[in-house]
Formats: structure tokens, C-alpha cells, sequence
């Protein structure tokens, strides 16, 4: 069989637009059909205040300031913390001096590392995992309640579009390795 | 052969490449909010009973009961399914069943002989399934559609304790997956069943199990293995298959090889039980978390420590009823006592020996 120049270049179109078409589906898995935007997901988290909890903050020259070498790595493991002092039922909560630890009727809750290690971060976590915790205000949508003072009401009304933005910026940052503490319950509950 | 000729059939593979692309690019059509299903009102309205005859549960609804049954706080559990006339279940794989479209779960909740709740569970489209709970009216003659937040605080169930009705995202927490039922499957409708399963119910003649399934052409395809063979927990140690049943049916839901949960827990669906139990049960041991155990060295908590076996994460997430620490994390407020001590008899005597029998090796 004898191929033309103009046959094959026929041939060689249809397949890299298949080739292509079919590749960008496989790099857009977003069901929206729009690739997730890592600069839209910067915004929506420096607009949301995500760092005000989940980055530590540190005593700079003009007072405590988030100590943007941890930017969102959550509760420092290295800062060890006594016992939370006993309220007297008209102060109910207070915040460690990184602003990454809270304690209240609920226990004691530290902020997560958000950055994408994969052993204390979110590196193994997926876009749906992620999605179904913000939705369902619990940890990787199954698990237990996300404890405050996280505004689970509020991020549970974000789009889908909004989360996959918000978990691609968040994938984008450097991996920092800082295993958080798990929450500890109030007192009167470990029996 | 002309040039012309040439060119048809290379313009027709481009032509079709741009189709096939476009078929596979295409996202699925998704619902507007407006056009997605919604539960009826009334559990009178959902199929359940007979039409004008509340509480006589229709001819074409099934019972069943499965052999390990879900902890939910001691309630006493009454569940159906309906299949549409003509329609299979697709058992292609053999421990996560796909249902056709028009599928119906219920499953009523009473406590201290009051129904309280019945949950329904409808796959009302290919990719959709409805989760709605009904709560009970004082005459216990119908039952009206939760709120979507559910409804804290329902019924009491041991002193200072109340049952709530799940909101439905905390419905899809369990159920949101592509296989939406949890306690209807293979192993659990095996006629097989363990009589030792903590909690297990009596098999009520007429009660659906992988036999009438079978029977009945309702499984495709038709697996008669699961009548020659049915599906069991096979170990030669009994204690080993009442708690692994156990644990599947509490644990497996989100602690399985498909699940994406990140935590240090091996995996407990009824696939993993089923396929080599002892070592399922002897990957537990020592087997590190990231739980703190209260009392336990930072970093040294595991799974299960058959030489304290108080000690152990399973347990002490077993018995705690806090939300930050309970397992399973939802829907239940009372500890499963029954359940605590069979598992930790167990860890204690038989995970103990095999551990000690490994490390003689």
C-alpha cells in the first residue's frame, strides 16, 4: 500500500488529537472539567485566614507575627505544652501563644499540617478525601469531628471548585515534616 | 489504490478520533439541584408498606439480617431491601455488590420497643444514592423525613445518653460510596453463619441470604459457589472469626483495601477477612498508630499489644464514647461492652499465643 504524504500526515493529526484530547482529560480530573487553580487557591486561603491557625505564629518586632518558615504546618510538635489552666465559666476557651493550640469545653485540638509531607501531612491524602472532610467536617470525611475552633459550618459551603483550588495550592508548598498532636479530650471525659 | 481512496478511510480515523475524544473528555451529565431526587416526605410514601395498610410491610420488600451486625447503641434493627421487577444485582465482584437503579434499603431502629427511626437508602439514579431517615410519630403509625442536620438527641439509650438521628452527611460518611449498603453482601448473608457473632440475630424463616439470591437468578452472575460454598470467616479458631466478623462489620466500612482514610489500621472489609483471616488478625499485632493511647508512651502506641492488652488502640478507641476518640466515630454514644470483652479475651488469649509462637521462631 502506498501512502501519500497528505494521507499520512491525516493520520498523524487524528492521532496526536486524540492523543491530546485525551491527555487533557487525563490532567483535569476535576469533574467541573477545569483544571484546579494553585494561584486561586493561594488567594482563597490567604482571603480565609487559613494561616491566622495553621501556620505558628512568633513574637516578631512588631508582636506576634505567623512564622511563615512553617507557613501551614500546623500545631509546632516541638512545643511541648503543660495542661491548659481551669477556666472559671466565663472565659471557656483559650489559645496556646502559637495560635495553633486551643483548649475549651471540647479538649485540647491542634491545627493540622496542611503542606503535602506525606507521613504528617497531606502528601497521601487525595482532592476527594479532601473535598469530603471540608463538607463533612470530619477528618478524611469518615472520621472524627474537626474540633474548633475550625469553621466547619462556613467551609462546608464551599463549591467542590473552591476545595480542589484551595488542596492544589496546598499541594503546591514545600513538604514540611511536624507530626501534630492528636486532640486530647477534656478531663472529665478519660475515664 | 487512488489517493482519494487513501484519504477517505485516514479523514474517518481522524473524524472518529475526535468523536472517541470528545466521548471520553465528555464529564458524565450531572444533576442541577433542582432535578436531583428527593426523598418523600413520609416513610408511608417510600414503597416500604403496602398501599392504605400502614405497618404491613409490602410482599416485595425482603427481610434480612445480617450475621454480624452493626453496634448501634443496643437498638433492636429490622431491615429490607427491594429490587425492581427483572433487574439483577451485579455481583461481578463478590464482596461489593452493585445494585440497579430503583434499589431500596430500610432499616428501622427501636429502642426499648418504640421505633425511633428508619433509614432509607434509595439508588435513585446510576451515580446517586439517596440517604433520608424518618422519625418516628408518638402513635407509631408513620414516620416523617428528617431534617438534613438530623436530630440530636432523639431517644434515650442508657442513662444520660441519647440516640441521634445522622445528619445525611454524616449518612454519606459511611454509606458515600460507590457500594452505598454496608450489611448486605456475601459474607454477611452467608447461610453459613458464625453462632457465636456478638449481637447475632436469629435467620427469621423467609429472611433473604445468599441462597435465595441465588436461587432466585437475583445475582449476576449467578455465583453458585456462594450456595456450594458459603462465604465464611475460615480459620480453625472460632474466637478468630467472631472477632474478625465483628470488626469488619464495625471497622471494615472505612478500614478496607479500597478505602482512601489514611490511617495505620490493616485493612478489615469483608474482602480481607475473608481472603486470609489469621494473617489479618496477626497484622494487628504491635502494628503501630498514630492514636495516642492514654498511658502509652509518646510514638509507642499499636494496634494491639497482646501483652497489655488494655493497652491496645483498638480497644481503647472501643471504649471510648468521645467523639475525638470513639470508634466507629459516629452512631453510637454507649460503649459496646459485650463486644470490648470479646475482643480483649481474645487479644489476651489466642493473638498472645501466636504472638508468642512468631517469636519463638
Amino acid at each position: 500500500m502506498v501512502r501519500t504524504p497528505r494521507t499520512a500526515l491525516a493520520i498523524v493529526v487524528a492521532a496526536l488529537v486524540y492523543l491530546a484530547t485525551t491527555a487533557v482529560t487525563k490532567a483535569a480530573p476535576a469533574p467541573e472539567g477545569r483544571t484546579p487553580s494553585v494561584e486561586r487557591g493561594a488567594y482563597l486561603v490567604r482571603i480565609m485566614g487559613c494561616n491566622h491557625c495553621h501556620t505558628p505564629y512568633k513574637l516578631g518586632p512588631a508582636g506576634p507575627e505567623p512564622d511563615m518558615v512553617r507557613a501551614l504546618s500546623g500545631h509546632p510538635a516541638d512545643f511541648a505544652l503543660p495542661a491548659p489552666p481551669a477556666l472559671d465559666g466565663k472565659w471557656t476557651w483559650l489559645g496556646a501563644a502559637t495560635n495553633t493550640a486551643f483548649s475549651g469545653p471540647w479538649g485540647t485540638s491542634f491545627t493540622a499540617n496542611l503542606t503535602p509531607d506525606p507521613e504528617t501531612g497531606l502528601g497521601r491524602w487525595s482532592a476527594e478525601t479532601f473535598i469530603a472532610t471540608m463538607k463533612s467536617g470530619r477528618h478524611e470525611g469518615k472520621g472524627r469531628p474537626i474540633l474548633p475552633p475550625m469553621p466547619v459550618e462556613n467551609l462546608a459551603a464551599l463549591s467542590d471548585s473552591d476545595i480542589r483550588d484551595l488542596f492544589a495550592y496546598l499541594q503546591s508548598l514545600p513538604a514540611i515534616k511536624n507530626r501534630v498532636p492528636a486532640p486530647i479530650d477534656p478531663p472529665e471525659a478519660v475515664r | 489504490m487512488s489517493t482519494r481512496q487513501l484519504r477517505a478511510p485516514a479523514v474517518t480515523l481522524a473524524l472518529l478520533s475526535l468523536a472517541t475524544a470528545w466521548g471520553v473528555s465528555r464529564r458524565a451529565p450531572g444533576l442541577r439541584a433542582e432535578e436531583e431526587p428527593r426523598p418523600p416526605l413520609r416513610l408511608s410514601e417510600t414503597g416500604l408498606y403496602e398501599a392504605g395498610r400502614p405497618g404491613v410491610v409490602a410482599a416485595a420488600n425482603r427481610a434480612f439480617s445480617p450475621q454480624y451486625p452493626l453496634w448501634t447503641d443496643g437498638a433492636s434493627k429490622l431491615r429490607w431491601v427491594y429490587l425492581p421487577p427483572g433487574t439483577t444485582i451485579d455481583a461481578s465482584d463478590v464482596h461489593a455488590w452493585r445494585y440497579p437503579v430503583g434499589t431500596r434499603f430500610w432499616k428501622e431502629f427501636a429502642f426499648g420497643g418504640r421505633k425511633v427511626e428508619t433509614r432509607l437508602l434509595w439508588k435513585a439514579t446510576p451515580e446517586h444514592w439517596i440517604a433520608a431517615s424518618y422519625v418516628w410519630n408518638e402513635e407509631q403509625t408513620d414516620a416523617a423525613l428528617a431534617r438534613e442536620g438530623g436530630v440530636p438527641g432523639i431517644a434515650e439509650v442508657a442513662p444520660g445518653r441519647r440516640h441521634s438521628v445522622p445528619s445525611r452527611a454524616d449518612c454519606a460518611a459511611c454509606h458515600g460510596t460507590p457500594h452505598a449498603p454496608l450489611g448486605f453482601g456475601a459474607l454477611q448473608l452467608s447461610t453459613d453463619r458464625d453462632p457465636n457473632a456478638i449481637h447475632g440475630e436469629n435467620l427469621a424463616p423467609g429472611m433473604l441470604t445468599v441462597a435465595t439470591l441465588v436461587a432466585e437468578g437475583l445475582l449476576l452472575p449467578a455465583r453458585p459457589e456462594l450456595v456450594s460454598s458459603p462465604p465464611r470467616i475460615r480459620t480453625e479458631n472460632p474466637r478468630t472469626r467472631t472477632a474478625l466478623g465483628y470488626l469488619a462489620a464495625n471497622c471494615g466500612a472505612c478500614h478496607n483495601r479500597q478505602s482512601a482514610i489514611t490511617a495505620n489500621l490493616p485493612p478489615l472489609g469483608y474482602a480481607d477477612v475473608v481472603l486470609d483471616p489469621d494473617a489479618v488478625a496477626q497484622s494487628l499485632v504491635g502494628r503501630a498508630t498514630r492514636f495516642q493511647v492514654p498511658g502509652v508512651r509518646e510514638g509507642e502506641s499499636v494496634a494491639v499489644d497482646p501483652e497489655h492488652p488494655d493497652a491496645s488502640a483498638v480497644l481503647a478507641r472501643m471504649r471510648s464514647r468521645r467523639p475525638t476518640s470513639q470508634m466507629p466515630p459516629l452512631g453510637s454514644v454507649v460503649r459496646d461492652q459485650e463486644a470490648v470483652d470479646a475482643i480483649a479475651a481474645w487479644v489476651a488469649s489466642d493473638l498472645a499465643r501466636g504472638h508468642r509462637t512468631a517469636a519463638l521462631r
